[in-house]
C-alpha cells in the first residue's frame, strides 16, 4: 500500500515533464519521422509510404563512388566546421572559465565578470553576425587597416565570405554556451584539492591535467554539446557569413522546406538528427554526466 | 523576382501596430463598448492582406482606408513563406499578393478562389502584357517561363486546371511587374557592359553574384548560358533535366574557379553586395539598385543585348472568403486598379497593370521618366518625396516599350522544379 503510494507520487511528481517532454518533443519528432516517410508533389504531402525524401536526399551517391555526393560532402563540410568550431570554444570557453574560477579571487567580481560576458547576448544574434561584415570585408576596417600599415598590397578576400569568417561568427556567437558549463563545474572543485596537488609537488600543467580537467568534465561536456548541437543545425550563420556559398546540413533542410518538399526536409532532419545523436551519445560515453554532477 | 524584406522589416510592424490600434479604435467607436446611442455602429472592414513587402505600404493602406473604409492587415512574409502559408494555412488571410510562377504550386492545392472577371472594372484595360502577351503597341513578348497569360485563367470555378483561352475565371489580378537585369558598379568596371555572358567573365572573378532562390537564380544562369552561345534553350522557365545539368555544370565550374564572391537571397544583402563594392556584377532588382544608388553609390540597372527577366504579381482570394467579406475583396481590388495605387507603384520603378488610371494619376514629367524613357524635366521623386534622380536624368534601359518589349523570359516553376532544386544544392554545395 504504501508501496503503491510512493509510487504514484514519485509518477505524479515526474508528470509535469513528462507531459511537457512528450507534447513539444516526443510527438514532434515522431510525425517529422512519419512524415519523412511520405510521398509528395511540389504542392502537397501524399500520405503514402515512401523513402523518396531519402533515396532523393543520396542520389548519385554510389554512382559517384570514388567522389563523395553533394550529400555527403555537405555533412563533411558541416561536420568540419562543427569541428574546428568546437576545439576554439572549448579552448578559449575553458580558458575563460578557469580565469573567472581559479584567478578572480572575490565572488563578486566573479559574477560581475560573468555577468559581463553576457552582454553580447543582448543584441540578436544576427545583429552581431553582420556586424563582421564591414570588419572583414573587401573595404573593411581589417583589410583597410593591413593595407594602411603596409602589410599587405591587395585586400585578403578570404577574410570575408569564407571558412574563416563562419568560423569565426560561430566562434564569436557561442562560446559563452562553454563559458558557463565549465565555469560552473571548476567553481565546485575544492581549492584544497589544488592545494594538495601544489603541495605534493605538482606543477601548474600536471595540476591542469591531473585534476582540473578531470574535475571540469561534465562542464565540458555540457559545454560540448550545447556548441556540437547548435552548430550541426545552424544555417542563418553559416549562409550569412559564407556568402551562402557554403553548404550545411542545416541549409539543405531550409531549401528543402522552402521548395514546399515537407517530406524531403523531414528525412533530412531525421538524418541530421541521427548524425548527431551519435556525436552526442559518443561524448557520454566519455562522461557519465549523471553521475558526475 | 521574389521580393524579401524589401522595406525595412519595422515599418511593417509598424504597420501592423496602426493596423491593431486602429481596430480597437474602431470597436472603442462601434458604439458597443461604450454604449453611446448615437454612434453609428458598423462591421470595420477589414481585410487580411498577406504578401512579401514589395507593395505593403503604409501609404497604401491609408489611402485605401480613406478612400473606401476597408482596414488592410499586412501579415508580410518572404516568397516561400507566403507559398507555404497557402498551401498549409489556407484561412490565415483575405487577400493573397503573390507572383504568377506561385500559381503552378498555388492552384493546384485548390486552396485560390477564382475570381469573376465581370466584376473587376478594369480588367479590360489590364495591359495586354497580361491578357495576350504583347504590348500595347501589338508587339510580342518573350513568353519562355511562367508568362503570367499561361496561367491568367482557370477552366472553371472549381477548376484546378488553367485555361488557354480567356475566360471569365481569374487566377490572379496582375498589379504590379518589371524586367529585371545584371546590376553592375560602372564605377569599378569602367567600360560598357551590353551581355548577360559578362556575368562569367574571368575578369570578374571573386566580384560576381547570383541569387540564391533556385527557380530565379537557373533563369539568370540559363540567360548566361544562352548568350555564351552554349547552348539554346527550347524554353529556359521549364528545361529538361539534361539542360538542368548543363547548367549547373557551367555554373559549378565558374563557382569552383572562384568567380561569385557571395550569393544573396533577399534584397537587403543585395544592396550591401553591391555598395559594399564585394560585388561590381550581380543579378538585381530594380529598387535595390536604386537603393544603392540613393547612398550615393554608382549603380546601373545594365539593360542587356539578350534581354530581361521578368516577373510579375497581383492579387489573389483565399478560397475560405466568402459573403461580405468578398465584396471587400473585389472592392479592394478595384481600388488598387483605380490608378492611385498604380502611380505610386510607377514611381518606385515597377510597372502598374493599369496604365490609362496609373497615367492619370502622374504629372506628365513623372510619366515621361518612368514610362516614356524621356529625360526628366524636373527632379524625380520617390513616393515618400525623396529625390530619387536629378533633373536631366533618364531611366535605365528606356521607355516602358524598351524594356517590357525587351523581356526574354519569365520567373518560371519548372516540371523538373525538384529536380532543379537538388541540383541547385549540389551547385551551392560545390
Amino acid at each position: 500500500m504504501m508501496q503503491g503510494r510512493k509510487t504514484f507520487v514519485a509518477w505524479l511528481q515526474a508528470a509535469p515533464m513528462m507531459v511537457v517532454f512528450s507534447v513539444f518533443f516526443l510527438l514532434p519528432l515522431l510525425l517529422v519521422t512519419i512524415v519523412s516517410a511520405w510521398d509528395y508533389n511540389e504542392y502537397e504531402m501524399i500520405p503514402a509510404f515512401s523513402l523518396r525524401g531519402y533515396s532523393d536526399t543520396f542520389e548519385g551517391c554510389i554512382a559517384d563512388l570514388p567522389n563523395l555526393c553533394t550529400i555527403l560532402k555537405t555533412y563533411l563540410k558541416t561536420l568540419k566546421l562543427c569541428l574546428l568550431t568546437w576545439c576554439l570554444t572549448l579552448l578559449i570557453g575553458f580558458t575563460v572559465a578557469y580565469f573567472l574560477a581559479f584567478h578572480v579571487r572575490s565572488k563578486t567580481w566573479q559574477i560581475v565578470l560573468t555577468l559581463l560576458c553576457t552582454i553580447p547576448f543582448w543584441t540578436s544574434n544576427v545583429i552581431r553576425m553582420i556586424a563582421w561584415i564591414p570588419l572583414l570585408g573587401r573595404n573593411g576596417l581589417v583589410n583597410r587597416g593591413l593595407e594602411g600599415v603596409g602589410l599587405i598590397r591587395q585586400p585578403l578576400e578570404w577574410l570575408l565570405f569564407s571558412e574563416f569568417s563562419v568560423v569565426l561568427a560561430l566562434v564569436h556567437l557561442f562560446t559563452f554556451f562553454m563559458v558557463v558549463p565549465i565555469f560552473n563545474s571548476m567553481i565546485r572543485i575544492d581549492k584544497r584539492l589544488i592545494e594538495a596537488a601544489y603541495d605534493a609537488g605538482a606543477t601548474g600543467w600536471q595540476t591542469l591535467v591531473n585534476v582540473v580537467i578531470p574535475l571540469a568534465k561534465p562542464g565540458i561536456v555540457i559545454g560540448s554539446i550545447f556548441v556540437i548541437t547548435i552548430v550541426m543545425g545552424d544555417f542563418v550563420t553559416i549562409g550569412v557569413m559564407g556568402g551562402q556559398q557554403i553548404a550545411s546540413a542545416g541549409k539543405i533542410i531550409e531549401t528543402r522546406l522552402n521548395a514546399l518538399q515537407f517530406p524531403a526536409a523531414a528525412a533530412n532532419a531525421v538524418i541530421l538528427l541521427g548524425i548527431t545523436i551519435l556525436i552526442i551519445s559518443a561524448l557520454t560515453r566519455i562522461v557519465d554526466v549523471r553521475k558526475e554532477l | 523576382m521574389s521580393k524579401s524584406s524589401k522595406f525595412d522589416r519595422r515599418m511593417s510592424r509598424r504597420t501592423m501596430l496602426k493596423g491593431a490600434a486602429g481596430a480597437v479604435g474602431l470597436a472603442a467607436g462601434s458604439g458597443a463598448i461604450t454604449g453611446f446611442p448615437y454612434v453609428h455602429s458598423a462591421d470595420p472592414k477589414v481585410l487580411r492582406y498577406l504578401g512579401t513587402a514589395v507593395n505593403e505600404g503604409d501609404e497604401i493602406s491609408k489611402k485605401c482606408l480613406e478612400d473606401t473604409g476597408i482596414k488592410i492587415e499586412y501579415i508580410t512574409a518572404t516568397t516561400d513563406d507566403v507559398t507555404k502559408r497557402v498551401i498549409t494555412q489556407p484561412n490565415s488571410f483575405d487577400v493573397l499578393d503573390t507572383e504568377y510562377f506561385s500559381l503552378r504550386k498555388l492552384v493546384p492545392s485548390g486552396n485560390i478562389f477564382a475570381l469573376d472577371a465581370r466584376k473587376i472594372k478594369e480588367f479590360d484595360n489590364i495591359t495586354p502584357v497580361f491578357t495576350k502577351g504583347q504590348l500595347p503597341n501589338g508587339k510580342k513578348i518573350g513568353d519562355q517561363g511562367t508568362a503570367p497569360w499561361k496561367v491568367l485563367y482557370l477552366e472553371g470555378a472549381n477548376s484546378k486546371t488553367f485555361s488557354k483561352t480567356p475566360t471569365e475565371f481569374v487566377t490572379l489580378i496582375p498589379t504590379v511587374y518589371n524586367a529585371d537585369t545584371l546590376g553592375i558598379r560602372p564605377d569599378l568596371i569602367k567600360r560598357p557592359i551590353s551581355s548577360w555572358t559578362e556575368l562569367l567573365n574571368p575578369e570578374f572573378k571573386g566580384k560576381a553574384s547570383i541569387l540564391n532562390i533556385p527557380s530565379i537564380g537557373i533563369m539568370d544562369a540559363a540567360m548566361v548560358v544562352e548568350a555564351s552561345g552554349q547552348h539554346t534553350y527550347a524554353d529556359k522557365g521549364n528545361m529538361t533535366k539534361a539542360e538542368i545539368d548543363l547548367t549547373m555544370k557551367i555554373m559549378t565550374e565558374a563557382k569552383k574557379a572562384g568567380q561569385f564572391r557571395a550569393f544573396w537571397k533577399d534584397f537587403n544583402e543585395s544592396v550591401n553586395l553591391m555598395a559594399s563594392g564585394e560585388t561590381v556584377i550581380q543579378s538585381m532588382w530594380s529598387p535595390a539598385v536604386t537603393k544603392v544608388r540613393s547612398m550615393g553609390i554608382a549603380c546601373t540597372f545594365q539593360p542587356l543585348k539578350e534581354g530581361y527577366r521578368s516577373w510579375a504579381s497581383g492579387f489573389c482570394v483565399s478560397k475560405a472568403v466568402s459573403g461580405p467579406k468578398l465584396d471587400w475583396a473585389y472592392e479592394f481590388v478595384n481600388w488598387y486598379l483605380s490608378g492611385w495605387a498604380g502611380a505610386y507603384l510607377n514611381r518606385q520603378g515597377y510597372y502598374s497593370a493599369v496604365l490609362s488610371t496609373a497615367k492619370a494619376n502622374m504629372t506628365a514629367d513623372e510619366w515621361g521618366y518612368w514610362m516614356e524613357g524621356k529625360a526628366a524635366v524636373s527632379d524625380i521623386k520617390a513616393p515618400d518625396g525623396t529625390v530619387l534622380e536629378k533633373a536631366g536624368t533618364k531611366r535605365d534601359g528606356g521607355s516602358y516599350e524598351d524594356r517590357m518589349g525587351a523581356v526574354a523570359c519569365w520567373n518560371a516553376v519548372m516540371d523538373e522544379n525538384d529536380y532543379m532544386v537538388r541540383k541547385w544544392n549540389e551547385f551551392i554545395a560545390a
